[in-house]
């Protein structure tokens, strides 16, 4: 042990571990650099900021303008954030009839656009899946088609999130950074998600998407019209979903893939009201849900004409 | 004994034990050196991935969690495994595995660590963490499992803290430790640690829109492979330990430890067998993640040699422990347990982890490989674990064996005599 050695070699010794510790505190200020140019864009307020619902009329102003100006000063474009909330006595629902859809993906790539998408990964909320006729067997199914369509002896499924009443995702999620509004919208806090990324393992209809880097987007093609916990240009690292473009839907027009649908297969309303065209549909077709059996009570309805 | 306050004492005994842990011989300082420069590496890594994100990992939407969960799930049971230490010497009365069981307690904190890590480094916003922090962030608890994980690791952690915290300072002091202060503890520890891998387990099989997770054989299999590799890795240490240092009661426990093992691993194939059996004799939907880890789906089979590789080493390690002519053979165990140590590495970990996403739920086949980044920051985090159980067992043994005292001379002559190991 050290207590039988030398004094001089003791003080050798000290002098080596006081040399190996400045060496090592060096190499890990040196590793840890690049954290240097991230924390510069996070501040104090953001590093605070409290959960979206926990947020007072005036902090939430505050976060607002806050987007505002940092869109502007990361993307170069003047946008407009709002907070939208529900209407009393709505809830949504989404119904898409699998008779005329035919596959062109229209409603995918005006998700892209209206929703502020990354444009290097063509990223959207919707998957449009080729399958086979006569099955319903996703594992028949093909989403990476790209021939002119409809192809015969095929159908076309597109899928984004359902909306579950009983939804894994709102579940598992350890910190409440997404839940389900009073119109049946499953939201996300991209401001308070921690980027675990438990809610795409649980959700079994891959709604969901991970802001694996910042978002690129060029500032002409930024769509300026925004809202808090829907379109506007999420950060990174975090989780996003379809929202039911309830930047619109909560302000009464339409969802903007159904606005696309050169088909008209796509119907959406409000559930409550009896003289709806979704009401009709559902009370009129036959309606089936996808994965019925998981029990996740989706609000997004698939349906044939005949 | 001298009535100096704990107050006084403990920093001083922290201090005395730091500085301690920094001295050795140059085979220490060559292997903390070796370690510190590998978590450099990583630490660096983690730090491009944070400030460029997560696309400098092998992960996609459809594989979204990869390298650094399955390493995480592989070191809760590493962490659980420890507590095989525990129930033979306080269940069984096993009066050599009382001198262990603060080697198996000091791995559980290293592993609980690394555990912690590797869930820090998968988050997107490592700068969010204190939203899950309960009372200060919103804690979803009881419905995500993911707040009961967050609480039985870090219950665990501090359980294991304490016993082990007590039983060194206690020692040091050249007290006899008082049973009230680590018994219940131990006890609970015991339960605890079957918690930390059932509850990670349940993170998995509580999801019905992953197939291959949705078992309810996943926490059995999960803590029968936890018995495999605690035994297996401390076999191994106390091995270490007998050779580097002046600690001699590795026999007995490697006997018992071994005798642990030869029951898990087989009970691990058996639970391995059931599964494959009713994944592949059913057929349909259920078999098709299965078929694709085992045997490739539609010409994608990256996983095939990680798992055959981890199926010959844990029938390799069955054999090994179990084949009469190899009874007894030193290096046939040691081989039993690096290998068994390897394959449940790979099933626990890249096994389990990536067929749960391949095919994806809406049946795309994107594979995952991970990248140099992914391998750097597990290698990182793996190296800095080693530094932490290297540096506690370094300064548990003097301690137990008394090298390291609070003040020699007010040692009670009769304490001293009275076996001085055995007190735990």
């Amino acid at each position: 042990m050290t207590e039988q050695a030398s004094p001089q070699n003791t003080g050798r010794r000290r002098a080596l571990k006081v040399l190996g510790a400045t060496l090592g505190a060096t190499a890990f200020a040196a590793a840890m650099e690049p954290l240097k140019a991230w924390t510069a864009d996070l501040t104090l307020d953001q590093f605070l900021q409290r959960h979206y619902r926990e947020l007072t009329k005036d902090q939430l102003e505050a976060v607002l303008r806050r987007v505002e100006s940092d869109t502007k000063a990361k993307y170069g474009k003047d946008v407009h954030c709002e907070d939208v909330r529900p209407m009393e006595g709505v809830e949504f629902g989404y119904a898409l009839n699998l008779s005329v859809c035919i596959g062109c993906r229209k409603c995918a790539e005006a998700c892209h656009h209206e929703n502020n998408h990354d444009r290097r990964t063509n990223n959207s909320y919707i998957r449009v899946i080729e399958m086979e006729q006569g099955s319903l067997d996703l594992e028949k199914g093909n989403t990476t088609y790209d021939h002119a369509v409809p192809a015969p002896g095929k159908y076309y499924m597109p899928v984004q999130c359902q909306q579950c009443d009983n939804a894994p995702c709102v579940k598992v999620c350890p910190v409440q950074a997404t839940w389900k509004e009073s119109d049946g919208i499953v939201v996300v806090d991209y401001d308070w998600c921690i980027g675990c990324r438990y809610c795409e393992a649980a959700c079994p209809y891959h709604a969901r998407r991970f802001n694996w880097e910042a978002p690129e987007i060029a500032a002409e093609d930024i769509n300026p019209e925004q809202s808090y916990l829907s379109n506007r240009i999420r950060p990174q690292g975090v989780v996003e979903k379809c929202t039911f473009c309830l930047h619109r839907t909560r302000k009464g027009k339409l969802p903007a893939c159904l606005e696309a649908c050169p088909t008209g297969a796509r119907v959406f309303g409000n559930l409550l009201d009896p003289d709806s065209e979704i009401r009709w549909v559902l009370e009129n077709k036959r309606v089936f849900v996808l994965k019925e059996e998981l029990g996740t009570k989706p609000r997004f309805f698939y349906f044939f004409d005949n | 004994m001298s009535n100096e306050s704990h107050v006084v004492s403990y920093p001083r005994f922290l201090l005395r034990v730091l500085r301690m842990s920094l001295d050795g011989g140059w085979r220490f300082y060559v292997w903390m050196t070796a370690l510190t420069a590998i978590a450099l590496v990583g630490a660096n890594a983690w730090a491009h991935q944070v400030a460029n994100g997560m696309t400098v990992t092998g992960m996609t939407d459809q594989v979204s969690w990869g390298l650094y969960i399955a390493n995480f799930t592989f070191g809760v049971g590493l962490a659980a495994g420890a507590v095989m230490m525990v129930i033979p010497a306080y269940l069984y009365d096993d009066h050599d595995m009382h001198d262990v069981v603060l080697v198996g307690e000091l791995l559980a904190i290293a592993a609980i660590t690394v555990c912690l890590l590797f869930i820090t480094v998968d988050l997107g916003r490592p700068d969010r963490f204190w939203h899950i922090i309960p009372g200060l962030g919103r804690f979803n608890w009881p419905i995500s499992m993911l707040t009961w994980d967050v609480i039985v690791l870090n219950g665990y952690l501090l359980l294991n803290l304490h016993v082990a915290g007590y039983m060194i300072y206690t020692r040091y002091l050249g007290k006899k430790p008082s049973p009230r202060w680590y018994v219940p503890f131990v006890f609970l520890s015991i339960f605890w640690a079957i918690s930390i891998h059932s509850v990670t387990a349940f993170l998995y099989s509580g999801l019905g829109g992953r197939p291959f997770w949705n078992s309810a054989l996943l926490a059995p299999r999960f803590i029968a492979s936890a018995f495999i590799t605690g035994p297996a890795f401390v076999i191994l240490l106390l091995q270490l330990m007998q050779r580097f240092s002046s600690f001699r009661k590795a026999e007995g426990p490697v006997r018992t430890l071994s005798g642990v093992m030869r029951i898990t691993v087989i009970l691990n194939l058996f639970m391995l067998g059931s599964e494959v059996f009713t994944e592949f004799y059913t057929g349909g939907h259920h078999a098709v993640a299965a078929q694709y880890l085992f045997f490739g789906l539609h010409g994608h089979a990256a996983l095939v040699p990680w798992i055959w590789t981890a199926v010959v080493l844990n029938v390799a390690s069955a054999l090994l422990l179990h084949i009469p002519a190899f009874k007894g053979a030193r290096w046939a165990l040691n081989a039993a347990c690096v290998a068994a140590f390897g394959g449940v590495w790979i099933e626990k970990g890249m096994g389990l982890i990536i067929p749960g996403f391949v095919p994806s739920t809406l049946h795309e086949i994107v594979e995952y490989v991970p990248t140099l980044t992914e391998w750097k920051i597990t290698a990182g985090i793996w190296a800095f674990g080693f530094m932490l159980l290297t540096v506690a067992v370094k300064v548990a043994l003097p301690v137990l064996s008394g090298e390291l005292r609070h003040s020699p001379r007010d040692l009670d002559e009769s304490e001293l005599e009275a076996e001085p190991t055995a007190a735990e």
